[in-house]
């Protein structure tokens, strides 16, 4: 599904290395989840992933489905089936949410051969993806993002994400800012997109989340490496433990 | 300078050698008066501050000479189309030239107490001559002044009391002139108490030649009047077109413009808004879309001479490929003009580097009791949304579109006639898409 062979990265016009080669393989139907210390890199490759400019590849690329990801421009990824989570969605005022989704959803379709949906069965799908996440019916009529409180934003994300049907989603801390009822009912929503074919990569800084979603993997990035890998226990021992063991870890080996 | 009075000394003259003819009295004296007022204002020149990002004289001295009120106008095979605003139904006046075209239009229908002229057929009509120039000299500049000198050609739009016009008053102005020449619409508006009108204009050029278009429009609006007026204008590269709009109200009613310039040449509409007694509301907006060289200049005045009024001011636009907009807004709350709420906003976006944007919101209050804000932004379009957007499979073109539309929507929002918005959607849709 995804291979990510040495990857580094830079931002554009300034010397500083974000990413110091990253190594990742996600296979079709795995779960991984990314944790690490703030300003590790973590929303910088996910950004990366769904095609932001501003950053510089220096080394390494990044396959996708057999297609080099960095040669595609972030509306083709994304109806190739890359979907991303914002960490912090943006607002678009004077944008409507319904004709937004439309138009995403039709070019995501178009691109797959299939018909465009019409008013009436996007409707149902917009009826049937926002029940997934409980996402307030409301809210579909209004400008995307637009006023949304914190938690709406990311329900919002989850239900973009059930209704474009991508291939692989990378949640970037889609959890946080979440109420305890909020991030069972949007861990639901997520686990019930869970396929054999479908893939995820979870950024978060809590092992809460992946007592709801559990991780095939966790994978530790520190200072723009992934520097510790494992499975699911690998996210109890650095919520008791803290970065610290494996930063020291890192450097002795 | 060596020719400063070249444009100047030929209206001068012509105004002479047409002074005496087919005018009465009353107007002969008030346009005599007007070209006295021109005289001593003259054309403004390079270093005045109100013109300061429209040289009009340089403009002006660039153009051809220009035939001054072209004779013999011929309207076998024009093409109305482009100015015609499909599904509204309206009463509809043609001007060509400037010129009413009485075979063209259709007012029939009107309901009694209202009526549409022609207003060179009624230069001696009672309220027409009553109200012309009736909103004053204040403020105004050589270009009305020059419009009222030599007002001939134009419409006047009369509604009494009480009478509510029922279906919208589509005016179209279409500039035909194959030589370069200047043409001059007057545009007059009475409307009597608690009466109620919607006026739609759509300004376009059919020729190619260099045309000036000197426009003045004057609203008299009376207690209790509710007035809704869009202006369209879509003019081809060669065409410099100056809008005047002074609307003088009276208290307790409700006047609404909404201009939108779509032209590919040079556009200054300015517009003074006295609300003349209390409870007036004054809601005045815009959109400007300058593309490939288009200079699109918005100068507002809203003089709030009176208590407890309310005024709302949004004008936005988009400027790309060497295009220059200007936006000059002023609220002036006089002292005495105590409890008033004036709102006004400025916000374009400038698509690439060659464009330029110069605005200056400007309030100037000596009353304290108001509360009053103004703001202005210019910036390019929102890359982060742009990507957002993108993230989500729209391409990039597609995407925008969507930004740059979503942007237009509140002040277009502010069309109520349906058709109308669905045409300017359309129009400026078609624009931004053409690359
Ligand atoms: N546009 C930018 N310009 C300069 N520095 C940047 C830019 N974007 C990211 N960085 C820097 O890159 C580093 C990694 O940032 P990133 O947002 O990827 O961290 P993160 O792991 O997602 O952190 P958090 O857990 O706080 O979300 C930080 O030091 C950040 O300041
Ligand atoms: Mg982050």
């Amino acid at each position: 599904m995804l291979e990510i062979t040495n990857l580094h990265a830079s931002i554009e016009d300034e010397e500083k290395e974000i990413l110091k080669g990253i190594n990742l393989r996600v296979g079709a139907g795995e779960v991984h989840a990314i944790m690490g210390p703030n300003g590790s890199g973590k929303s910088t490759l996910a950004s990366i992933l769904a095609g932001r400019d501003g950053y510089e590849i220096t080394q390494g690329s990044i396959n996708f489905e057999g297609d080099d990801l960095l040669e595609m421009d972030p509306d083709e990824r994304a109806r190739e089936g890359l979907f991303l989570a914002f960490q912090y969605p943006v607002e678009l005022p004077g944008v409507n949410m319904s004709t937004f989704l439309r138009h995403a959803v039709n070019s995501v379709r178009e691109h797959r051969g299939q018909d465009e949906l019409s008013a009436v069965d996007f409707l149902k799908l917009m009826k049937e993806k926002a029940g997934l996440v409980h996402l307030d019916p409301s809210l579909k009529s209004r400008a995307v993002n637009e006023g949304f409180s914190g938690g709406e934003k990311k329900r919002s994300e989850i239900f973009q994400l059930a209704m474009l049907e991508p291939k692989l989603a990378v949640l970037d801390e889609t959890d946080s800012g979440l109420d305890i009822d909020a991030l069972r009912i949007v861990s639901d929503g997520v686990n019930q997109l869970r396929s054999p074919e479908r893939s995820f990569v979870v950024i978060t800084h809590y092992q809460r989340l992946l007592d709801y979603i559990t991780p095939d993997f966790v994978h530790v990035l520190v200072d723009g490496r992934i520097v510790k890998s494992g499975g699911k226990d690998l996210a109890l021992k650095l919520e008791e433990l803290g970065y610290d063991w494996i930063k020291e870890d890192a450097v002795v080996a | 300078m060596s020719d400063r009075n070249s444009i100047e000394s030929r209206l001068l003259q012509e105004w002479e050698s047409r002074a005496g003819s087919a005018m009465n009295g009353r107007l002969h004296d008030s346009r005599a008066e007007a070209i006295k007022r021109f005289r001593d204002a003259g054309i403004p020149a390079l270093r005045s501050e109100a013109w300061k990002y429209t040289p009009i004289r340089r403009i002006l001295d660039r153009m051809p000479t220009l035939d001054i009120d072209p004779e013999g106008i011929n309207t076998d095979g024009l093409d109305l189309g482009a100015s015609t605003i499909e599904g509204l139904d309206a009463y509809r006046v043609v001007l060509v030239d400037g010129r009413f075209q009485a075979d063209l239009s259709d007012v029939t229908g009107l309901p009694k107490g209202a009526r549409i002229l022609d207003l060179r057929e009624s230069s001696s009509d009672e309220d027409v001559v009553r109200h012309l120039d009736g909103t004053g000299t204040e403020a105004r500049d050589a270009f009305a002044e020059l419009n009222s000198a030599f007002v001939q050609d134009g419409v006047a739009i009369l509604v009494d009391a009480g009478v509510i016009v029922p279906r919208p008053i589509l005016i179209q102005q279409i500039v035909t002139a194959q030589k370069p020449s200047l043409v001059q619409p007057r545009l007059l508006g009475v409307f009597g108490r608690n009466s109620q009108a919607r006026l739609v204009e759509v300004c376009s050029t059919a020729g190619q030649a260099e045309v000036l278009t000197n426009a003045f429009s004057e609203f008299h609006t009376a207690t209790g009047a509710v007035i809704d007026h869009v202006r369209l204008i879509d003019e081809h590269a060669g065409a410099v077109h100056i809008n005047n709009l002074r609307s003088y109200q009276e208290g307790g009613s409700n006047f609404s413009t909404n201009v939108i310039t779509v032209s590919a040449g040079t556009v200054r509409n300015q517009s003074y808004f006295l609300p003349d007694g209390e409870h007036c509301e004054t809601h005045l907006s815009g959109f400007y879309l300058a593309q490939d060289g288009a200079h699109i200049d918005n100068h507002t005045l809203v003089d709030h001479a009176k208590p407890e009024c309310y005024s709302n001011e949004l004008f936005k636009g988009i400027l790309e490929n060497k295009s220059v907009g200007v936006f000059n807004g002023k609220v002036l709350v006089r002292q005495d003009a105590q409890k008033i709420n004036a709102y006004q906003s400025n916000k374009s976006v400038v698509l690439d580097d060659t464009s330029r944007m110069y605005s200056k919101p400007e309030l100037e209050i000596y009353a304290d009791d108001v509360r009053c804000s103004h703001g202005a932004t210019t910036g390019e379009l929102d890359k982060d949304a742009l990507f957002y957007l993108q993230a989500r499979g729209i391409r990039q073109d597609a995407a925008r579109l969507m930004l740059l539309e979503a942007f237009a929507s509140d002040v277009l929002d502010r069309i109520k006639e349906e058709p109308v918005r669905a045409h300017v959607d359309q129009l400026i849709r078609s624009r931004l898409s053409r690359n």
